[in-house]
């Protein structure tokens, strides 16, 4: 990164382009595992509809899925994205102060 | 004199336990206002709470306010109305937390703005966005309120048989304004966190003590038998009741694509003339029934993203961290809460099924608070009423929290936009804390007057209808504005109005021959039910148009599938046409959007605009 030993590095177009690059892309990739599933249920229930109806424990697959597990599904996801969140917000922050002390 | 008491009661139609818990929910909720009333004393504390709720109450907190009427009533009908299909509601009000916590919420914390109009107008530097954002706040939140304050009249004639729907509004309504005007949201803070407990409690006691006795979840749904099997299971302890003419059948209600997703189908089939036109119309029904899925799911996972008394509750933290952790922890505690509804809707379906039989609020929106009483033909009539009295308090609860809540970001839109920022700019902290319970006092009013008037509407089709248009509106403005630097204030206002409305009209036209229908339904005259609908060429030619294009229907019943890529195309064209006009610092604002809050942006971004003169 070119931009990385001036002294106002925060404030260049590189700094903002990379940040909500890499933000941008930490969100996009959890989003893809949460819509993933979100289009994919109806889907499967459109096209298989006698596998997704098999009984599973009293429950039908479907409704197993649907009513109870994309719950700890979505927490899996959203614990996942708060941490790794947390950690590219601090290797940004610590990142920046040791360019701006250059 | 308390067995002479319970026994008036019970000579008025009056259970005695409903009415001590119910008694006993707000009377905690009022003293906890009262008492939080004392404490807070700036103007700060009132609009958010001193952004310093802990992450525990704060996650209690906006869980409480999410869980509304529909959640805890609705969603338990409407599962036991449609089956399979209505799963989605409970799931995607809970998926679409992920979805502002992905997107949303960490930039608009940074940002830092008490409400969204703040937002609006810090993004765009345009006091008239403001404006437009001010009313669009307090236009979704009323469309919120409604189905509260239909649930608090129908909870209120559930427990007083023979009360008026009306006065179960009023009196809900005016506890909750006094509550807000007197504490804040600091007060609401403590209640709403407080209520969560309760409405968590009160769904899951009664069902494990009921599953006990009964039958488990699981039983009861395995005694609905799907398409593929050739008889129904009987689990042993099941008693099921015979299902009357009007309940779906077992295959069509345990199923995807069920009821909810084909009835503008049905309709259109049964007024086909012909048996090939049938034929046709059923080939196409499935299709049909997977675009209405797909919308429902887009309208309800955006929708979640953009409601603005959700939104503000971000701001009440201490920083972007601490808004991060909270929202994990309310997906979680209401992902907890959101797996028991159905169990009402699955358990009232094999020993209420009389609900079906009737309609609105005595039909199977109230199969929660009914329930429970199903101990006392078990030999537990005391336990029964006890836990139809808990779940009463739930609902309670429930209602009671989603109203302050709305109130309070109402009321903040009212008092800190309008009075603070338009009307009178240069008033004293003092002047503002008056204006904001006077601002309560008045959106109370009006929000009980509209309550009066939706008893005929259903409390989840109302939920629906706020939640598409802050899916065509307030969540394509929040997500462009946070991740696209293109966008201006003219692309940003063209957008939300461009895709609220368009859906908003839709969805009206929906209601006007739904709202017809259901009164039609009351007549048993054939002559009569021609008369009706003669009165009312305009909800009969609508209705007319439906069963001709069936899918025109579909589209306008959940507009999310068009409205939302709508706004966001308007919002990019608009925004390319008048590139000229994207604010100046625009970099420096999205910095502010995006660097972590340690670099201390935010400061030297306020003492640049102090600066300019703003």
């Amino acid at each position: 990164m070119k931009d990385t030993s001036s002294p106002d590095y925060i404030h260049s177009d590189g700094f903002l382009a990379r940040l909500m690059r890499d933000q941008l892309k930490l969100s996009i990739a959890c989003a893809i595992f949460f819509f993933a599933a979100l289009v994919a249920l109806p889907l499967l229930n459109y096209y298989y509809p006698e596998f997704m109806a098999q009984r599973v424990a009293g429950f039908t697959l479907t409704w197993l899925i649907l009513g109870v597990l994309f719950f700890p599904y979505v927490w899996i996801i959203s614990y996942i994205f708060i941490k790794k969140s947390i950690a590219l917000e601090d290797a940004e922050a610590t990142a920046a102060k040791e360019s701006a002390k250059k | 004199m308390i067995t002479s008491l319970a026994s008036t009661l019970a000579t008025a139609g009056i259970d005695p336990w409903i009415a001590l818990f119910s008694l006993v929910t707000v009377v905690i909720t009022v003293g906890m206002g009262f008492w939080s009333a004392g404490k807070s004393k700036s103007a700060g504390d009132f609009f958010v709470a001193g952004r310093s709720v802990s992450v525990g109450w704060n996650a209690s907190a906006i869980s409480g306010e999410y869980l509304s009427a529909a959640s805890f009533m609705g969603v338990a009908g409407m599962v036991m109305a449609t089956g399979y299909d209505a799963l989605w509601y409970p799931v995607c009000y809970a998926c679409g937390y992920l979805f502002l916590l992905l997107f949303i919420a960490g930039p608009l914390r940074r940002f830092g703005a008490y409400t969204i109009p703040d937002f609006a107008e810090g993004r765009y530097d345009s006091p008239l966005f403001r404006k437009i954002a001010v009313c669009f706040v307090l236009f979704i939140g009323f469309f919120y309120t409604m189905p509260q304050m239909k649930g608090a009249g129908t909870t209120l004639s559930y427990i007083f048989p023979g009360l008026p729907y009306w006065v179960g509004v009023a009196v809900v309504g005016a506890v909750i304004t006094l509550n807000v005007s007197l504490g804040g949201m600091k007060g609401i803070t403590l209640v709403q966190a407080f209520q969560y407990w309760l409405k968590v409690f009160a769904i899951t006691i009664p069902v494990f003590v009921l599953a006990s006795v009964v039958g488990h979840y699981e039983d009861h749904l395995a005694a609905n038998k799907t398409a593929i099997e050739q008889t129904a299971a009987k689990p042993a302890g099941i008693e099921r009741k015979a299902l009357p003419e009007k309940a779906p059948k077992d295959e069509q209600w345990i199923s995807p694509f069920g009821k909810l997703t084909t009835k503008a189908m049905d309709a259109s089939i049964a007024a086909a003339p012909t048996p090939e036109a049938k034929a046709e119309l059923e080939a196409q029904k499935k299709p049909y029934s997977l675009l209405y899925t797909y919308s429902l799911i887009i309208a309800l996972v955006c929708g979640t993203a953009g409601l603005p008394h959700i939104l503000v509750r971000f701001y009440t933290n201490p920083d972007g961290v601490a808004a991060k952790r909270t929202t994990m922890w309310v997906m979680i505690l209401i992902g907890v809460f959101y797996v028991f509804p159905p169990v009402y809707g699955v358990i009232g379906r094999s020993l209420s099924p009389e609900l079906y039989a009737a309609v609105g609020a005595k039909g199977t929106d109230k199969v929660v608070l009914e329930l429970p009483t199903l101990l006392a033909g078990k030999d537990h009539a005391l336990l029964g009423s006890i836990l139809s009295g808990i779940t009463c308090a739930g609902a309670f609860a429930a209602f009671m929290s989603t109203f302050s809540g709305l109130l309070v970001s109402m009321t903040g839109a009212l008092a800190h936009d309008v009075y603070g920022r338009i009307l009178k700019p240069d008033s004293t902290p003092e002047q503002r804390l008056r204006a904001f319970k006077w601002a309560a006092i008045l959106i109370g009013a009006v929000s009980i007057l509209l309550g009066m008037q939706v008893e005929a509407l259903e409390i989840n089709f109302m939920v629906g209808q706020a939640f598409a248009i802050a899916a065509a509106s307030y969540f394509p403005l929040l997500f462009m504005s946070v991740w696209w630097r293109g966008m201006t204030m003219k692309g940003a206002a063209a957008g939300m109005l461009g895709g609220g409305i368009t859906a908003l009209i839709a969805i009206s036209f929906t209601s006007i021959s739904d709202v017809a229908a259901a009164g039609a339904k009351k007549l048993t005259d054939a002559a009569q039910v021609t008369a009706y609908w003669a009165e009312r060429p305009l909800a009969s030619s609508i209705k007319q148009f439906w069963i001709d294009h069936p899918l025109a229907r579909i589209l306008c019943e959940q507009p999310a599938i068009w409205a939302v890529p709508l706004s966001i195309i308007l919002m990019i064209v608009v925004s390319k046409a008048t590139a000229k006009t994207i604010p100046s610092d625009v970099r420096m604002k999205m910095l502010v959007l995006h660097a972590p809050e340690a670099l201390g942006l935010k400061q030297e971004y306020i003492k640049e605009h102090e600066g300019l003169g703003h």
